[in-house]
């Protein structure tokens, strides 16, 4: 074990390690996980816990990630509170069943360390693999920063198993400019953790005193009916989920919200992102603040359920959004960002231009000089009429 | 046909019907179809693993036929997940009652866990969940239910299809003969994992079956038990005939009924003088178009497949490299 | 629940698809499939339950006076008849 964890210090650490602790201080019990780049640091320092008996959970070495899901499903079904993670190509793999946990209802946590999909192969940091997985009815987040990663880690699991919620949530965390970066973490000591998430009572579990059956098969006449209980639980995870992180922000001070704005007063031209990356813009919005530029930054937290209302809000006083996707929708007329941002505000009457940008991808830095010169292109654009449905930022050729 | 090694019939409790146990833990109103020979391996699997077991189903006939929402045929706690990955769930709810126990959340005997898959679930698509379930030594019990084919999507080839048999992605045709490949050998699979209790079943004797099952659920870590399941609809034999046929896969050393302890292979039952395959094969229109050739083909590789067997039975010492290895320090 | 399955509202269905009432099949009587049905020669039954015991539907049952005869599950498949030691079982048509 490297660190001791001391309540209220700051205390620099990878965030790969802080997400660790946070795991094991909320006394995950089932912990299911196949290595790969760049989730391996999380799944090291959980096995060396618990071979170290310092973490009272099951480890279970599955043989690739399709199995880490469903063992997760077995051991959420058995009644274990249950946590994986993986990136990228292991989360493609998962794909299939990760509908069915979320169907299933299974409080199950897991840590996406974002990674861009093959092909070709890159370990680098993008949204790509999370956003292959939109539709897959999990509570989704994206954290900024190492104290996001930590904190929200543990949120997750008060708010997956609530029973007015009992879904599955990802907490993305870009990968690599995250899960190995070291970053100063303010952690909390067990007993704040445990008076916080109580343990796991599960709604229904395989029990010989009380059998049930799991998964049975559903014809035409019951299917829609099904996914409509499925969309009505993730719409409505948006209360617990809002009653959780304002327990957190009393109990830590840090409060969070499922949009958050960045000297958006007065601010004409907003840039749109999710992640780390909005750290970056910041400092470029500071940089355009300076020389006298109302230009503003919305952070989306919340991915799924998406925050319409919150959105909508956010935008409301600004003529140009330019939406930066750390993913790229091939074919498609938007990114996934752009195409949610530009769907919320479809409906109004009066709404600013979106422009949308493809930034990052396949672990491309990104500066805040790029998003000056993004912004640039994208109010040239804007005047004239767009050229294009969106714009890959940054290509050579 | 001379009697081969030191091979001894398992003694059993009991040979009566009327003293096994009534209670039924696979319901009738399942929707398998009428002289199914899996749905009867499976409510008597279900009798023999007893009140306090947990099972994870793979999709497959036994899984359709038995949970259409509302209905549910199963009396135990039941879940299914896919059509992959019933050992991966498996593996989760054992871990999951290993840390539950140990916490002292448990109310009541620890539930014993079995995940039930078909042989494509099994031996196709299902073969790494399992290779990897068996490998890290989960204490659990696999039932493969083979009926030798994908039934339940209409009858297609699975790597457990025997050679010459008629399915609809492997029929017979001007350029070929049925189905290619050899039946593969699941339970040599199993063996190979080191774990320390391997056996083939099967509803022609349901007894062997029953007991079988009781030994593998009460072997600590991981069981395999391969189960012939005789299909009426994909092998096109007579509904009346499912248990006969199952019968003559034995006595015709088709289907062997053997256990493996700890690497060391054993006869359940001994059949002193062979059937010809054919006596097997006529029955089934499945292999309805298999002329002179194929025939003696499976005549004689069934022989030496039986002969592998039989050596086994005999060997001083078993090929056997078990996973559980003793606590060092 | 009084309402037939395939009108329940969405607020109806049990969280996660879940079945929590055990072997809630019985309620479909598979016995409406079969087209002929096991009759029992009960001066030759010698009440040995191997009948009971190799039928796929749990579709016999045993009757007080110990012999055995089908319950309303059967399919008709035949496999007792094959299987009955004595032959004491044969299959005639539904109806007969």
């Amino acid at each position: 074990m490297a660190q001791k964890m001391t309540a209220g210090k700051r205390i620099g650490m990878e965030v790969s390690i802080a997400v660790s602790y946070a795991v094991q201080l909320s006394r995950a019990e089932a912990i299911a996980a196949y290595p790969i780049t760049p989730q391996t640091h999380i799944v090291e320092h959980l096995s060396s816990l618990v071979a170290n008996g310092e973490l009272e959970a099951e480890f279970i070495t599955v043989e690739s990630e399709h199995s880490a899901m469903s063992a997760s499903i077995g051991s959420a079904a058995a009644g274990a509170r249950t946590y994986t993670a993986t990136s990228s190509q292991g989360l493609a793999l998962m794909h299939e069943i990760l509908f069915i946990a979320s169907a299933m209802r299974f409080p199950i946590v897991m840590t996406v360390a974002n990674r861009a999909l093959s092909g070709p192969l890159s370990i680098w940091n993008d949204h790509g693999d999370i956003m292959a997985e939109r539709d897959i009815g999990w509570i989704q987040v994206f954290v900024e920063n190492g104290q996001e990663a930590f904190d929200h880690s543990i949120m997750a699991f008060k708010i997956a198993e609530d029973h007015r919620v009992l879904l599955p949530m990802i907490v993305n965390l870009d990968g690599f400019i995250l899960s190995h970066v070291v970053e100063s973490h303010q952690l909390l000591d067990q007993e704040t953790v445990d008076r916080f998430l109580p343990p796991l009572v599960p709604y229904h579990r395989l029990d010989p005193a009380k059998p049930v059956t799991m998964g049975a098969f559903a014809m035409p006449e019951l299917y829609t009916e099904m996914k409509m209980a499925h969309q009505m639980a993730l719409t409505n995870s948006y209360g617990p989920i809002l009653e959780v992180w304002r327990e957190w922000g009393a109990l830590t001070g840090r409060h969070y919200q499922p949009v958050e704005t960045y000297r958006t007063e007065g601010a004409k031209v907003l840039l749109l992102i999710m992640g780390s990356l909005a750290e970056v813009a910041e400092t470029a919005v500071d940089e355009l603040q300076a020389l006298g530029e109302p230009v503003g930054l919305v952070k989306l937290r919340l991915w799924r359920p998406f925050p319409f209302e919150e959105l909508r809000k956010a935008v409301a006083g600004a003529d140009l959004v330019l939406v930066c996707d750390r993913a790229l929708s091939l074919g498609g007329g938007a990114n996934p960002v752009l195409a949610e941002v530009r769907s919320a505000l479809y409906p109004l009457a009066v709404r600013p231009q979106v422009l949308g940008y493809t930034v990052g991808l396949g672990g491309r830095d990104v500066q805040p000089a790029d998003f000056i010169k993004l912004l640039r292109h994208g109010q040239a654009e804007a005047k004239q009429g767009p050229s294009q449905e969106f714009f890959m930022y940054g290509v050579r050729g | 046909m001379d009697k081969f090694g030191s091979a001894e019939s398992t003694k059993f409790d009991t040979y009566a019907s009327r003293m096994m146990p009534r209670e039924e833990y696979f319901t009738s109103g399942h929707r398998s179809c009428q002289g199914c020979g899996e749905a009867l391996a499976v409510r008597w699997v279900c009798k023999a693993i007893g009140k306090d077991t947990i099972i994870a189903h793979a999709t497959g006939c036994m899984e359709i036929v038995s949970s259409a929402i509302p209905q549910t045929a199963w009396m135990h706690p039941w879940i299914h997940v896919a059509f992959e990955n019933t050992s991966a769930v498996a593996s989760g709810i054992d871990a999951a009652l290993n840390i539950l126990e140990r916490k002292g959340k448990l109310k009541g005997p620890r539930p014993k866990v079995v995940a039930m898959g078909g042989d494509g679930g099994t031996s196709d698509i299902g073969l790494q969940a399992l290779s990897g379930a068996l490998e890290r030594g989960h204490n659990f019990t696999y039932v493969c239910w083979d009926n030798e084919a994908y039934m339940n999507t209409g009858i297609q080839r699975s790597s457990a299809t025997p050679f010459g048999a008629m399915t609809t992605t492997s029929p017979p045709g001007r350029r070929s003969i049925g189905q290619k490949t050899w039946k593969k050998d699941m339970v040599a699979i199993a063996v190979a994992h080191g774990i320390p209790y391997v056996a083939t079943a099967s509803p022609g004797y349901l007894f062997d079956l029953y007991f079988k099952i009781r030994k593998a659920i009460e072997t600590p870590g991981p069981a395999y038990v391969h189960v012939l399941s005789v299909c009426p609809t994909g092998w096109r034999s007579a509904t009346d005939l499912s248990v006969r046929l199952a019968r003559l896969a034995t006595e015709t050393a088709v289907f062997p009924l053997y256990e493996v302890v700890e690497g060391r292979h054993r006869l359940t039952v001994e059949v002193p003088k062979l059937r010809p395959v054919k006596d097997y094969l006529k029955p089934q229109g499945r292999f309805r178009h298999l002329r002179e050739p194929e025939i003696d083909f499976i005549q004689k590789q069934t022989l030496a497949n039986y002969e592998l067997l039989l050596q086994k039975c005999k060997s001083s010492f078993p090929e056997f490299a078990p996973i559980h290895l003793p606590q060092v320090g | 629940m009084s309402k037939s399955w395939d009108q329940w509202t969405w607020q109806e269905i049990e969280i996660g698809g879940v079945l929590t009432e055990p072997g809630s099949a019985r309620a479909y009587n598979t016995g409406d499939w079969r087209s002929s049905r096991p009759m029992w020669d009960k001066k030759r039954c010698i009440k040995c339950g191997i009948c009971w015991t190799v039928c796929p539907e749990a579709g016999i049952s045993e009757e007080p006076d110990g012999y055995f005869d089908m319950n309303t599950y059967c399919k008709g498949c035949g496999i007792c008849v094959k299987e009955c030691v004595t032959g004491c079982i044969s299959m005639v048509l539904e109806g007969e």
